[in-house]
Parts: C-alpha cells; structure tokens; sequence
C-alpha cells in the first residue's frame, strides 16, 4: 500500500517502513536502546532526505523512550535528581544542536555532516564496545573476576550532590556536559544516545546498574520531544505521518525485542551491538568515499506565488 | 541596442496583429486536484487557428510551440566533488525564480520551425528558456552548456519536471490541434501558465496564453500546509502523538 509522504515528498509503502519500524524496534527493544541511530540510516536508504530522517525520527525515539521509561517509573528505577541535572545539560545541548543543523543546512554541508558524524561516532563506539564485550567474554571463559571499580579523576570534581535514588554523591559538572553533548549530537544525527549515554554513565559515573537504563531514558524522551518541537518550528521538516507509522512499528517490535534480549548472555549482547553499531558506521563510510552516482543536487528554496 | 530590440519586437507584434490569425485555445481541466493516491495525470490543450480576410491566401501551414510553466521558486544546484578522500559539496549556483515545472511542446522539432535568432528570442527550446543564476552577485543567464545550468534541467528532465516534446503537438486539421501535457505524481502545485505561439514560414505570427490550477487536497496536504505554517501547533500535536502512541504501548503490553 502506497502512502504519500506530505514533509519527505515521496510515496513509500506502508508495509515496508512499518517493518522497518518493527525490526529497529525488536532490536531497541532487545539491547535496551532507543534505535535511532540505526533507524535514521535506514530512512537515508530508502531515499528520504537525511534532514527529513533526523528530524522525523526525534519523535520517533520520543514515543518508545516515553513507554519505556513508564515502565521504569513504575519500577522505581528512574533517580530523578540525576535525570534533572541531565535534563539541564541535554536542553541546552538539543538547542545548540537544532541551531547547528539549520546553519549547516542552509550552507549545504548538512548531509555530510551527518554522514561523518555517524562514521566517526559509531565507528568508535561499535569498536570500544565491541572489544570491551569480547574482553568480558573471555574473561567468563577463563573464569576470572571482573576487576573492581575504583574512583577516577571525576569524582574529585568540586560542586557535589548526593543522587539519592542512586546512592551516589557525585559533581553536578560532569553531568552536566554529558547532558549538553547527549543533545546536541542527538539533535544533529537523529539519535536519542542511550547506546552512548548508558555506558558512559555506568564507567565515567558509576551509576548503579539499577536506575541506570531508566535514567538515561528520561533524558533520552525530554531531548528528543524538545528537539521535535525545534525541528517543527525552526526547519519545518518533522514529517508525522513517517513518525506515526514508525512510533507504530517501533513499540510492537520493541515488546518481542525485550522478551528475545532476556535469553542472550549480557556479555554477548554487548558484544552483538558492538557489532552492529560498527557495520552501520562503516556503511556511512562506504558511501563517503565511493563516487556518487550524480555530482550534482538541486535544493528548492520555497515556492513563491 | 534595447530600443533597437523593443521596436523589434514592437513591429513583430504589430506584424501578428495585421496578419490577424486568432488562436482559440482551452485545456481539458482547469483546476487540477491532486488527491493522496495521484500518480501523475494528463491534461490535453486543444485549439484552432483562426484566418480572417486579412490572412495570406497562401499561407497554408502553421507551426505551434506549447509552453508549460509551473509556479516559480529558487532552487540551488550543488556540485560535489573529491577532498581528502571523499566527497562533499563544494561549489554551488543559485537559480532565481526559475519554474519549478516546464514543458515545452511543438509540431515539428525547434530547428525546423524557426531560426536560432527568433528560437532565443521567444525562448523557444530548453536551452533558450530564460534560467536566471545568480553569479557572484550578478544576475544572468549562462550559455546552455554551462554544468551548473545543463545538469539543472537534466536533474529536472529525470524527474519528469522538465520535458521538451518536439512531436506531442498534432494536428487534426490543418488549423486544428491537440496536445497532452503530463504532470508527473511529484507535480508541484499552484498556478501553470501556458504560452501557445504560432510560427508560419518561420515567422512568428502570434500568440495566446491561458492556465490552469493544481490544488492538493486530502490529509496529506493538510498535515503539508499545517507544518510549514503553523511549526509550533505541529509540533506540539506530534509532541503529544509521540507521547500518546508511547503510553499506549505500554498499556498494551502492560506485564504484571
């Protein structure tokens, strides 16, 4: 069933952007992250402009990081003085983020932009998680214990606060900055940056595994609600019909991704994201260095009279 | 110079109207909707050349070019090329309130109706069409094997935005024709103007102007209007739809 797309300007079919919604879904659902970064690529592919993905998919990394973080609520594994001071950051951070994106566009390098983004950022991501998650793997193997945390240079940070819920007392600084580059990469790639705000939390801030997940969570949904509404206002490219049929998609896959997640070693899990993080960085790679098929692009302004 | 062209063009006119032919034109369909499942349509233009007493008995056969023009709008063409190992945008032209749709339609091909002169002066052709760039503050157009302005109407000719038909003008009499113009399911909306000019013997002798209207309508179109308009009502109600689909689901597949 053919759909027009009234922001993209394209017919798609329902059925295919509906699965692709499901499959991101299944694997957000499976890893515990919102699949941004893995849905805004595949809506590139399929031939919508990247500045209509990016802006698109904010919303859609809204609606499933708002279903999981009810859940989480409901657990009590939310701290929301952290998510706070997050939020802080993640506001200022989306708003720099949505005014760069439209400085960018208007000069034409948007595009690039994002496509090196992405090599740069999951590159590095996928690898460290990849080797971190094949490290841990063998050390299973061998039987070894994992070794103890221990404080770093980030704990001596002066402005401290006790996180309650979290039982840390940790400075409001490096959350904070956390916060500002979680939004503003989110808002300029279409990524909610739970797969990198996750582990950064856990290792940099030695936040309990508990809270952890749903925390990150509530960052994730205010970033991307307010960077949909920046997007609508500012660029006009939010399409909601696209949105609505992945939001659709997306929280049913996400349900089936949960339940497969829980039989697969945390370990391998990491070590199966690494993996995938990496492939979707290298294929941004690819098509960066291959000649493109047309040279020439052609941007309509707006239409007058 | 100018005032050598206006009297030019001034006695041309006046040439027409002595001459006296009539061009009687309508097209099928004067306000186009273009509902959510369109996939592109055509209209036909028809017409007739009209003689009068004052026409030359020996003037037997008539050549017509149809011009379509959808509504104008600036467009930039971008150029990439290879730095550092990969490519990116580097150079860059504007054009200025070009047609976002044009068609150019005729009986017979351009070269064989009328010379290179009157072709360029009535923009007869895609290449003689009047494409304004802005080059370094100036405003012009470039010759048409300019890259920025040939990959312009080739990246518009694949899309079926741009198209030059040399044989879609037929005639059923020899004062009556017909012609189709395609509008392809991505056709841009607002208003077409359509230019009709007759040429006999190479000359031109006249013409005539008409239009129509293309209006989407359906949901899509609301949901179109509504973002470029109203960004921030629209960007609340997606805010709020994110929010209802999210609480939904995790009503729906509530486990405890």
């Amino acid at each position: 069933m053919q759909l027009y797309l009234p922001i993209a300007d394209l017919p798609v079919n329902v059925f295919l952007v509906l699965a692709m919604g499901a499959a991101v879904g299944f694997v957000s659902g499976m890893f515990g992250i919102g699949g941004g970064f893995l849905m805004t690529p595949l809506l590139i592919f399929i031939g919508i402009t990247p500045a209509v993905a990016v802006a698109s998919v904010a919303s859609h990394i809204a609606a499933s990081s708002f279903s999981g973080a009810l859940t989480y609520w409901r657990r009590r594994a939310i701290d929301p003085a952290l998510a706070s001071v997050l939020l802080c950051g993640g506001v200022t951070g989306t708003a720099l983020g949505v005014w760069t994106f439209t400085q960018l566009r208007a000069l034409g390098q948007l595009d690039l932009m994002i496509a090196l983004s992405y090599v740069v950022l999951l590159s590095t991501v996928g690898s460290l998680m990849f080797s971190e998650g094949l490290r841990a793997l063998m050390r299973t193997r061998r039987g070894a214990v994992p070794p103890r945390r221990t404080h770093n240079w980030i704990h001596g940070l002066p402005l401290k606060m006790r996180f309650k819920r979290s039982k840390i007392y940790l400075s409001v600084i490096p959350v904070v900055v956390i916060g500002i580059v979680i939004g503003f990469i989110g808002a300029i790639m279409g990524i909610g940056g739970g797969f990198i705000l996750v582990p950064i939390m856990i290792y940099l801030l030695r936040v309990p595994t508990s809270t952890v997940v749903g925390t990150s969570m509530v960052l994730t949904l205010v970033t991307m609600l307010f960077a949909t509404m920046l997007h609508a206002v500012t660029n006009h490219l939010v399409d909601a019909v696209l949105a609505l049929i992945l939001m659709v998609g997306g929280v049913t896959g996400a349900q089936f991704g949960a339940r497969a997640g829980q039989k697969i070693r945390g370990e391998q899990l990491r070590l199966l994201l690494g993996l995938l993080i990496l492939s979707v960085g290298v294929r941004f790679a690819v098509e960066l260095v291959i000649r493109p098929e047309d040279l020439f692009t052609i941007r309509e302004l707006g239409v007058s009279g | 110079m100018m005032r050598a062209f206006v009297t030019a063009l001034f006695l041309l006119l006046l040439g027409a109207s002595a001459n006296a032919e009539r061009l009687i034109v309508s097209v099928s369909n004067h306000r186009v909707t273009v509902t959510p499942n369109y996939s592109g349509e055509e209209l036909v233009l028809f017409g007739s050349v009209e003689k009068d007493a004052a026409t030359p008995t020996d003037r037997t056969a008539y050549d017509l070019v149809v011009t379509v023009m959808g509504p104008r709008a600036d467009m930039v063409t971008r150029r990439r090329e290879r730095k550092f190992g990969i490519w990116i945008n580097t150079d860059y032209r504007q054009f200025l309130q070009v047609p976002s749709y044009l068609a150019l339609f005729a009986n017979r091909p351009f070269e064989a109706i009328t010379s290179p002169e009157i072709a360029r002066r009535q923009q007869i052709g895609l290449n003689n069409v009047l494409l304004t760039q802005r080059v370094s503050g100036d405003y012009a157009d470039v010759v048409p094997n300019d890259a920025f302005r040939s990959a312009f109407t080739r990246l518009r000719t694949q899309r079926g935005l741009y198209r030059e038909d040399a044989s879609a003008v037929t005639f059923l009499t020899p004062t009556l024709f017909r012609t189709g113009i395609p509008l392809p399911a991505e056709v841009p909306i607002g208003t077409y103007e359509v230019e009709i000019k007759l040429f006999a013997n190479g000359a031109f002798i006249g013409k005539t102007e008409t239009a129509f209207e293309i209006v989407k309508v359906g949901f899509e179109q609301f949901v179109a209007t509504t973002a470029r308009q109203n960004g921030l009502v629209y960007g609340l109600v997606t805010a709020a739809m994110a929010l209802m689909t999210g609480w939904m689901a995790s009503i729906v597949f509530r486990k405890d």
